[in-house]
């Protein structure tokens, strides 16, 4: 705010030049993640940005890695998709040497090992990686840049994910209440609560808007779902 | 790391119908270190009015000593009391005074009109700048955490007693998202006849 | 107001004693925060009648939006009216200050006061701070030699246009004017071309954002159109969040009440205090 670097030829001092190459770029977007007993809801805005512009405002960041499994990719967007065409192609492998669908417990690990692989020059993207473990009970991985991955119920990560967590851990993780009755998570309930999560990070994360996409995975079937949001 | 973090804090402001709720967590920290639970940073300024200084804690308390004996001499003058748009006013332009070697606050002001007893909030800039929306404000190191949560929970004309579990949920959730604020809050309703004042019960970690 | 009564009042004019201790603060490695910018798109033109303003309501700090419907219109004198966009409380102060001294030189020429008057008061003071006064302005008006459209940037230099836009959302503003700007527009015309531009900005440029606000300065009168157009519309919640009484944990309640006050209006006119 105060210190404004001179752009004055004239004031410019001796100190060698430094030129430096930044191998990242920020193209912003949410994803939030809700599992159920036996479903897991994922969303992910569809706008895709870089500092004050709008590079498209349809772009899906949800990547369907099976039928039971579906990966939700924010940060990096080039990054985002070296990793999903080399996990894609794992996969494939995976299918052809076993003969079987990669499981999503066992998809979770090698996302993990695959981030990791690159520690120390990592992929720059938050990873939500979601889907219907061996019983049919949804699940949600969630990762860093460098492959650390915990299992939990509900996730949200971003841009705005700082907005949208606090919200989840209150309506579906009913923190800091008195008086409620624990009980599973509804499909409906988690839809409209992530409806109106981001219809919140809209109004204040200005990476975030457009529309949203939702998949709605049940071990019947995966079914997309969109949602408009504010555009500006 | 900024010096708007070093200390820690959250604050929050809300408007219901004929009331507003101005809260804080109670946290006193150096960095992640935490010296004590039992921190003020919400002032009395008046019968209906209440000022919040998140920030740098040694700020907090200069400003809020400056900004007391300015309104006394003020309310000495003129022999009435300040009107929180007046004291808003009066923040704002001893921030912009110091507008090339700031303040370290984000000031969150709360009160009743006099006379009306129309619900009044405003929150700034560490130079200043007021913004006095509608609904709510927030300020201190969960801002975003309270944004998200704020947006989704506040709607029109909520009562007093609805007005401190919205406000209260806010807040706990929020901070409970942030390493360095929480630790016990405050929570103040200010109505036309009374102001009720509440400590709440969070999680101490 | 400074006396010996209260000394501690300062006197006019910035204060820097917080600057050796914020210095000493930010070479120990805390960085100093950033203040509220206004990312903004604000534009004017000049048509056949006067002078139409129009500007975005948002204001950022970082990646968040702190204000979704501020004003960055602002009131310079009756027949002037001035757009802001850069850090929001040096543009609200600084339009202030100058409203200030414009009603003073009315006062003491008994003129109306002119855009170049105004124009040269902004620029000589953000001059003086060398661009440290981050105000990017747009100052438009009528005057006995007719409207007025300038745009005075934060180290103080100035342009004099028929047309022209500021802010990040300025290339966007721009692109529009370029289009379809014509001297001599009507007013229906010059108003949905300011909207245009405006809106533009609002959904290209993620620094700009929610409702439209347009000034429209005629000789002689002023019409100032605070949310002209709601450009983007809040989605509806699907639920609502109402807690039921007693879900927050309580520790103590303390309650103080409030006696209320009677004021008594004094029959007898008191002379005003000019101590």
């Amino acid at each position: 705010m105060l210190q404004q670097k001179s752009t004055y030829t004239d004031y410019r001092n001796n100190a060698a030049i430094q030129h430096q190459f930044s191998p990242y770029a920020d193209n912003g977007g949410s994803v939030v993640a809700i599992a159920g007993d036996d479903f897991v809801i994922v969303g992910a805005d569809t706008r895709l940005s870089a500092g004050f512009s709008i590079y498209t405002r349809e772009q899906n960041k949800l990547f369907r890695l099976s039928n039971t499994t579906v990966l939700g990719c924010s940060g990096c967007w080039c990054d985002t998709l070296t990793l999903t065409k080399i996990l894609k192609s794992r996969m494939q492998m995976y299918q052809q040497e076993h003969n079987k669908t990669m499981s999503t417990t066992a998809c979770a690990q090698m996302l993990s090992t695959m981030l990791y692989h690159k520690r120390f020059f990592p992929y720059y993207i938050s990873n939500v990686l979601v889907g219907l473990d061996e019983d049919g009970k949804g699940c949600v991985y969630s990762y860093d840049p460098v492959g650390h991955c915990e299992k939990r119920t509900f996730r949200a990560s971003g841009s705005a994910g700082a907005l949208l967590q606090p919200l989840l851990d209150n309506q579906i993780g009913q923190k800091n209440m008195l008086n409620v009755k624990e009980e599973p998570v509804t499909k409906e309930k988690a839809l409209s609560v992530i409806k109106d999560v981001f219809i919140s990070a809209a109004e204040r994360d200005i990476y975030t808007g457009d529309s949203i996409l939702i998949n709605i995975i049940t071990k019947d079937d995966v079914k997309v779902e969109t949602f408009q949001l504010r555009k500006d | 790391m900024s010096i708007l973090t070093y200390n820690g804090g959250a604050m929050l402001a809300m408007k219901g119908e004929n009331c507003v709720a101005i809260a804080a967590d109670r946290r006193f920290g150096v960095q992640a270190q935490t010296l004590a639970t039992n921190f003020e940073k919400i002032f009395e300024m008046g019968s209906h009015l209440y000022v919040g200084l998140p920030g740098l804690a040694t700020d907090t308390q200069t400003v809020m000593e400056k900004l007391r004996f300015r309104k006394n001499i003020y309310e000495l003058k003129e022999n009435r009391a300040m009107s929180p748009r007046v004291f808003s006013a009066m923040v704002s332009h001893l921030l912009y005074e110091n507008r090339f070697g700031p303040y370290f606050v984000e000031p969150v002001v709360a009160g009743l009109e006099p006379k009306t007893f129309e619900p009044f909030i405003c929150n700034m800039d560490l130079i200043g700048c007021i913004n006095q929306p509608k609904d709510f404000v927030v300020g201190g190191t969960a801002s975003a955490q309270l944004y998200g949560m704020c947006e989704a929970l506040w709607e029109p004309n909520l009562t007093p007693d609805e007005l401190f579990e919205t406000t209260s949920q806010a807040l706990i959730n929020a901070f409970d998202r942030d390493a360095v604020s929480g630790w016990g809050a405050t929570v103040y309703i200010i109505e036309k006849d009374k102001v009720t004042i509440k400590n709440l019960k969070t999680r101490m970690d | 107001m400074s006396s010996v009564l209260c000394p501690e009042i300062p006197a006019p004019g910035f204060s820097f004693e917080n600057c050796r201790r914020n210095a000493m603060l930010e070479k120990k490695g805390l960085s100093i925060p950033k203040a509220q910018k206004t990312g903004t798109t604000i534009v004017g033109i000049i048509y056949a009648d006067g002078v139409i303003l129009g500007a975005d309501t948002r204001a950022t700090e970082d990646t968040t939006v702190a204000d979704k419907n501020c004003e960055k219109i602002h009131y310079l004198a009756p027949n002037m009216y001035c757009c802001g966009a850069g850090t929001a409380a040096d543009t609200e102060m600084t339009t202030q200050m100058v409203s200030s001294q414009l009603e003073l030189h009315r006062l003491n020429t008994n003129r109306v006061p002119r855009v170049a008057t105004a124009n040269q008061i902004l620029k000589q003071y953000l001059f003086r701070y060398q661009g440290h006064i981050g105000a990017a302005l747009v100052l438009g008006g009528v005057d006995s030699t007719g409207p007025h459209l300038y745009s005075i940037f934060p180290h103080g230099s100035t342009d004099k246009l028929p047309y022209t836009t500021m802010g990040s959302g300025s290339l966007a503003a721009m692109a529009v004017f370029e289009t379809r700007w014509k001297p001599n527009m009507s007013e229906a015309e010059g108003v949905k071309l300011v909207r245009d531009a405006v809106g533009y900005g609002i959904f290209n440029d993620l620094g700009s954002g929610s409702n439209i606000d347009i000034c429209i300065i005629r000789k002689g009168t002023v019409e100032y159109l605070r949310t002209y157009d709601e450009a983007n519309k809040k989605g509806e919640k699907q639920n609502s969040y109402k807690y039921p009484k007693g879900t927050t944990a309580v520790l103590t309640t303390r309650v103080i009440d409030i006696e209320e006050v009677s004021v008594r209006r004094l029959d007898r006119v008191e002379a005003m205090d000019t101590a």
